[in-house]
């Protein structure tokens, strides 16, 4: 149910970061269309300049140059505060280590994006457990982190997400402190996430995490190829390492 | 308000470390409110002191000791206008004994307007009369500790004492008059002019006190005694005037220097405590950055972290302000119990230091919280 209007419009993206006293371009020339209603994965090793891509996607960070449109609004020159209310409202993150608040409950730590948004602390409280059962955890609600399973966790935080309704989530390695069982359950919320029509990009390093996406882009030493998944097909079949781009 | 809960929240978290946080402003604003209220509580019973000697009487001292001014120069000074009542006086320390019970006390030769010119009165039996001057009657009157040091709980008057190896009969006991600058009004003997001038081998008088007929006139007559004390003596250095106002503004300068200097130095306590804050506060913030992190990626803005931690620090510092002041009360009160000092609470220093303390945490607050609203959120994310 991908619908051709793009969320998410990237052109000649660079990005150059400053290691160790050397220039790292760690984003080449990047171009890339996200259509609304997508679920695309992007994969790629470590040092790929894949988490730099993701910090972009997620307004955490502005490119040195190129173009990005995220929901139609160049984003790439706002100041901070401006991008802090972008990722507020456009932006579900859902980390590898789940990156919840322990001293604050789940319901708590569902309700921090609604807060920075400065709605009212009832509403919030209905919102926050709304998105508690979507991954179906309403009767863990008063529960801290610590007193959760891994698993439990990562849902807890995809609900906080989901708690602002927000037109894109962004999944660092969703899965990555997870056994193969929890994953999977993982992965079924953001298909059906999915399904219901929310927009979810998936940066991962596995290839069987990243074939749940309906497209796979491939990004390595800083550049993105499109046929990410045929790539991986072919490599882990034993055939030449062949880079099409 | 939501800010607020989370501040409270997180001070909760760590009761220890946030009571050691507050302990520096505690003892500030405690200290600060003892030393206040003792420093203020001396001051005002200085002044009663004072104040009760009469605000109408002068004091006539003759300091030099090459100079001789005798009864008959008190004489010219009683013509003076606007003088109610006179009172020469020699002094001189003396032993008294009665049995086996002796006591050195300070000894006043004077005449029967004393009584009235320095505003006391008799517990038993009678003052110094004018005959007995005329007399030099070896008779004396006990100040009230001095009747108690010799004759216990019984009644003096009509007893024998002996002064300085004499038996001087006792005719009358004064009623306490408690201590003043460290003086005991209430150890001595008053005998009359004539025979303490005897006792003391001076004809010369030491102090005159004058009481005025009106208060307003009290300027007035100082500056016409000082005219005449000139033409008696003719050297202006050796003599002095001097109205209990002088000596109540003297006193309360004192006092009023002191309180500023004990306030002071509590004030001092309050600024290390501010800085325990800044202390503890960076150390929150670095210990934090993973959540300040989480905070920024899910949109806070820098507006939002640092008024979080400027709320933190300000609860802090306003608890350990409202804490502070209760103990400062309290020990003061216990202070007070424990030595019968007198003190005085002031609202306003109570509200001053406390406003202080919130002042203090704002302060050592805004470093610690700007420095948490400037963290990288990639960078915070990262932080383990």
């Amino acid at each position: 149910m991908t619908i051709h209007e793009p969320i998410i419009q990237i052109k000649n993206m660079k990005k150059a970061y400053e290691l160790g006293g050397e220039m790292v371009l760690a984003l080449q020339s990047v171009s890339l269309d996200i259509q609304k209603g997508d679920f695309i994965s992007i994969i790629g090793p470590s040092g790929s300049g894949k988490s730099t891509f993701m910090n972009m996607i997620g307004c955490l960070d502005r490119p040195d140059s190129g173009e990005f449109l995220l929901d139609s609004e160049e984003v790439g020159k706002m100041k901070s505060s401006k991008l802090a209310t972008i990722r507020n409202e456009k932006i579900g993150f859902i980390f590898q280590n789940f990156n919840l608040i322990p001293k604050l409950t789940a319901v708590e730590n569902v309700e921090l994006p609604l807060i920075y948004r400065g709605i009212k602390a009832t509403e919030r409280r209905e919102i926050a457990l709304e998105a508690l059962k979507k991954v179906g955890l309403v009767d863990r609600a008063k529960h801290l982190p610590p007193q959760l399973s891994g698993g439990q966790q990562q849902r807890v935080a995809i609900a906080r997400a989901l708690a602002g309704n927000p037109p894109i989530l962004l999944a660092d390695e969703p899965t990555g402190a997870l056994d193969s069982k929890t994953s999977k359950e993982v992965l079924e919320i953001m298909k059906s996430l999915n399904e219901q029509g929310h927009t979810i990009i998936l940066i991962t390093h596995d290839l069987d995490v990243a074939k749940k996406a309906k497209r796979v882009v491939r990004i390595h030493d800083g550049q993105l190829y499109e046929n990410g998944g045929e790539w991986f097909a072919d490599t882990q079949n034993g055939t030449e390492k062949h880079q099409s781009k | 308000m939501q800010t607020l809960k989370m501040a409270l929240k997180s001070i909760k978290a760590n009761k220890i470390r946030s009571f050691l946080t507050m302990l520096g402003i505690i003892i500030g604003v405690s200290s600060v409110i003892v030393m206040v209220a003792i420093g203020q509580g001396s001051t005002k019973e200085v002044q009663d002191q004072i104040g009760s000697l009469g605000t109408n009487v002068l004091t006539l001292t003759v300091t030099g000791s090459d100079v001789t001014f005798k009864e008959e120069d008190v004489e010219q000074i009683q013509d003076v206008d606007g003088i109610e009542a006179i009172a020469a006086t020699v002094s001189g320390r003396v032993t008294v004994k009665n049995g086996i019970n002796n006591t050195q006390v300070s000894m006043i030769g004077t005449t029967s307007s004393y009584l009235d010119v320095r505003d006391l009165q008799l517990q038993s039996g009678r003052f110094i009369a004018d005959l007995d001057h005329d007399n030099h009657s070896k008779i004396a009157v006990l100040g009230s500790d001095t009747a108690q040091t010799l004759f216990g709980l019984g009644d003096p008057v009509g007893e024998y004492v002996k002064v300085n190896g004499t038996s001087y009969k006792v005719v009358g006991v004064l009623q306490s008059v408690g201590s003043s600058l460290g003086t005991s009004g209430d150890n001595m003997i008053i005998v009359p002019l004539s025979t303490g001038q005897r006792l003391a081998s001076t004809t010369n008088i030491g102090t005159t006190y004058v009481k005025v007929e009106n208060e307003d006139m009290i300027n007035f007559v100082s500056n016409l005694i000082e005219r005449t004390m000139y033409s008696i003596v003719g050297d202006a250095d050796s003599y002095s005037v001097s109205s209990q106002k002088d000596l109540m503004e003297t006193a309360s300068s004192v006092n009023e220097t002191m309180t500023l200097l004990l306030g002071g130095s509590a004030a001092i306590s309050l600024i290390v405590g501010g800085i325990g804050i800044m202390n503890i506060m960076l150390v929150s913030v670095s210990e934090r950055t993973k959540e300040i992190g989480i905070r920024k990626a899910i949109g806070a803005k820098r507006g939002n972290i640092l008024l979080q931690f400027l709320i933190e620090s300000m609860v802090l510092s306003s608890f350990g302000g409202m804490i502070g002041v209760g103990i400062g009360i309290i020990s003061a009160q216990v202070f007070t119990l424990l030595t019968g000092t007198a003190i005085t609470y002031s609202v306003p220093v109570m509200l001053l230091s406390f406003g202080f303390s919130l002042l203090v945490g704002i302060l050592f607050g805004v470093f610690p919280a700007n420095k948490a609203s400037k963290l990288d959120p990639i960078q915070a994310l990262r932080y383990e």
